[in-house]
């Protein structure tokens, strides 16, 4: 999933400051599932701003809104008949749902609420870490199903650096070595010998070295 | 011969070779790259100028290598993937040699967030792996990484580093030999403090007949106090610095602690000298350069051999 962190309720203040009646907009996809931007935490969101406005004497007015998937176009036009209520939109959303309510309502202002982090998945309750960099070329059938590109610092695709300490990076004991993490599996794959084979060196176009990506499906494409 | 690098003519005629280095000023100061050179001259085969060591802006390798190179010293330009790209490193190398530079170090780096800008993205575009691979196309095929040919290949003599001491150990031996199939001439180690450990490793460089496939110069460093001693056993990730050590330089005063150091220092160097396959000495003396002509004169490897 994509993951996000919501942002400091002082920074949020600043956006809203100059506007009287806003929408706030939740998604339900991967900022739900990664409890950053869902419909609960939306509620959170508008009475702490309510509350935080209220303390300085501005009375805002902040209507609540969660859409099945901010990325896309066809739920977001099911916000036509409350946008003209709004001054402005502070959405929850990823980056991706934050644009599109920007490409779709071209007189509004938008403001995100949270920023969006990286493409992870869950180590366990209330922590997510980085899987994937969305390189465009997927080498995890090389690498025994761990992302040298996402989890090594140095992005190393040939194996570990002299800083690889009982399974951990050096930057800090908190990340796993994923090189270490490799070696682990493509030994109880009985694949060592698959370490040997040079990883040559990558070619970035896919991975947004040649600009904006876009998939066109023909099949799907009207 | 690949190159005309001085440090090959040395470790082709079968001398063990000494290397040292010097890691370029924070500022325009070339004074200090000449006079920290200048310690080593006749002392060592070639001088390793270090690539934004530890993540801090210094003068460029290359600049500073230059600055070397007309004191009619030997540098040995080391090149690290974090801060540029393919384009800038190969046009640095082109550089390099264009102005008389044939002895090169092909490095990761060390991470930005040990360094005094953590703020900077880490480049990262090659590993030290593909840039070996990279600079011996560059020599051998005459081409670019890309696969254009290039007018005037460089030819450098191409240096790789390796640290036994890191995890996993079992892969050690298994990525010097990735690195010399790639391209690697000759390997600069990790300090070594743990030379049982480092033993250990070059009996497995050895099944493998690596070291007749590259030269290995083992890497030493003389410890100039305790403090220095306990910093690098708890603090550098990837060195490994036993408790004896760390002992023997709490034992004595002080004032004589820079002298124990220098002593341990050379005791490793002699018990290097027996291990098969060591073909030198890289003697990292870090801000200590003038330290390095001692220990070479005690450790018996002055006057250097001429080729």
């Amino acid at each position: 999933m994509i993951t996000a962190e919501r942002k400091p309720l002082e920074e949020l203040i600043e956006y809203i400051k100059p506007f009287k009646r806003i929408l706030l907009l939740g998604c339900n996809e991967c900022v739900t599932v990664c409890s950053a931007g869902g419909r609960k935490e939306v509620g959170l969101l508008a009475s702490g701003l309510q509350m935080a406005m209220l303390k300085s004497g501005n009375n805002i007015e902040i209507r609540q809104h969660t859409l099945e998937r901010q990325c896309d176009p066809e739920y977001v036009e099911e916000l036509v008949p409350m946008i003209n209520d709004a001054d402005a939109v502070m959405s929850m959303a990823c980056g991706c749902g934050v644009q599109e309510i920007a490409m779709r309502f071209k007189d509004k202002p938008v403001f995100p609420a949270v920023n969006t982090t990286f493409m992870g998945a869950s180590e366990r309750q209330g922590v997510w870490a980085e899987r994937c960099q969305g390189c465009g070329n997927c080498l995890l059938g090389e690498t025994g199903g761990i992302c040298p590109i996402a989890r090594c610092a140095k992005q190393l695709m040939n194996g570990p650096c002299g800083g690889s300490v009982t399974g951990k990076c050096e930057i800090s004991d908190d990340v796993d070595c994923a090189w270490q993490l490799i070696w682990d599996r493509l030994k109880s794959l009985g694949l060592e010998e698959r370490y040997m084979e040079i990883t040559p060196a990558k070619d970035w176009r896919s991975g947004g070295g040649s600009g904006p990506r876009k998939i066109i499906r023909e099949d799907l494409a009207e | 011969m690949k190159s005309e690098s001085r440090l090959e003519k040395i470790l082709a005629a079968g001398h063990l070779a000494v290397t040292s280095e010097c890691g370029p000023p924070r500022g325009c100061k070339p004074e200090d790259v000449v006079t920290k050179s200048k310690y080593l001259e006749g002392i060592v085969d070639a001088i390793n100028v270090t690539d934004n060591q530890t993540a801090m802006v210094r003068m460029s390798s290359l600049a500073a290598s230059v600055i070397i190179k007309q004191q009619g010293l030997n540098p040995l330009f080391q090149v690290t993937c974090r801060d540029r790209n393919r384009l800038a490193m190969q046009a640095d190398i082109i550089g390099a040699y264009s102005l008389g530079i044939d002895t090169m170090l092909c490095l990761s780096g060390d991470h930005t967030k040990f360094g005094d800008h953590p703020q900077a993205a880490n480049v990262h575009d090659i590993d030290s792996m593909q840039l070996l691979q990279m600079v011996k196309g560059m020599r051998d095929d005459g081409v670019f990484q890309g696969g254009a040919e290039l007018k005037g290949a460089p030819k450098m003599f191409i240096g790789a580093a390796a640290n036994p001491f890191a995890d996993p150990f079992e892969l050690r031996v298994m990525r010097l030999a990735k690195k010399i199939a790639a391209g690697a001439d000759f390997i600069q180690t990790q300090c070594i403090f743990n030379v049982d450990k480092f033993e250990q490793w070059m009996e497995g460089v050895r099944a493998k007949g690596l070291h007749k496939k590259c030269y290995i110069l083992a890497g030493v460093t003389p410890c100039k106090s305790l403090g220095a001693a306990r910093y690098m056993s708890k603090r550098v990730p990837g060195m490994d610095v036993p408790k004896e050590v760390v002992d023997r330089m709490a034992s004595v005063p002080k004032e004589k602690q820079a002298e124990e150091g220098v002593n341990i220092c050379i005791e490793t160097i002699e018990r290097l000298k027996k291990v098969e396959g060591v073909a030198g000495f890289h003697i990292m003396a870090i801000e200590w350069e003038e330290i390095v002509e001692e220990i070479c004169e005690r450790a018996g490897l002055l006057p250097r051999p001429q080729v």
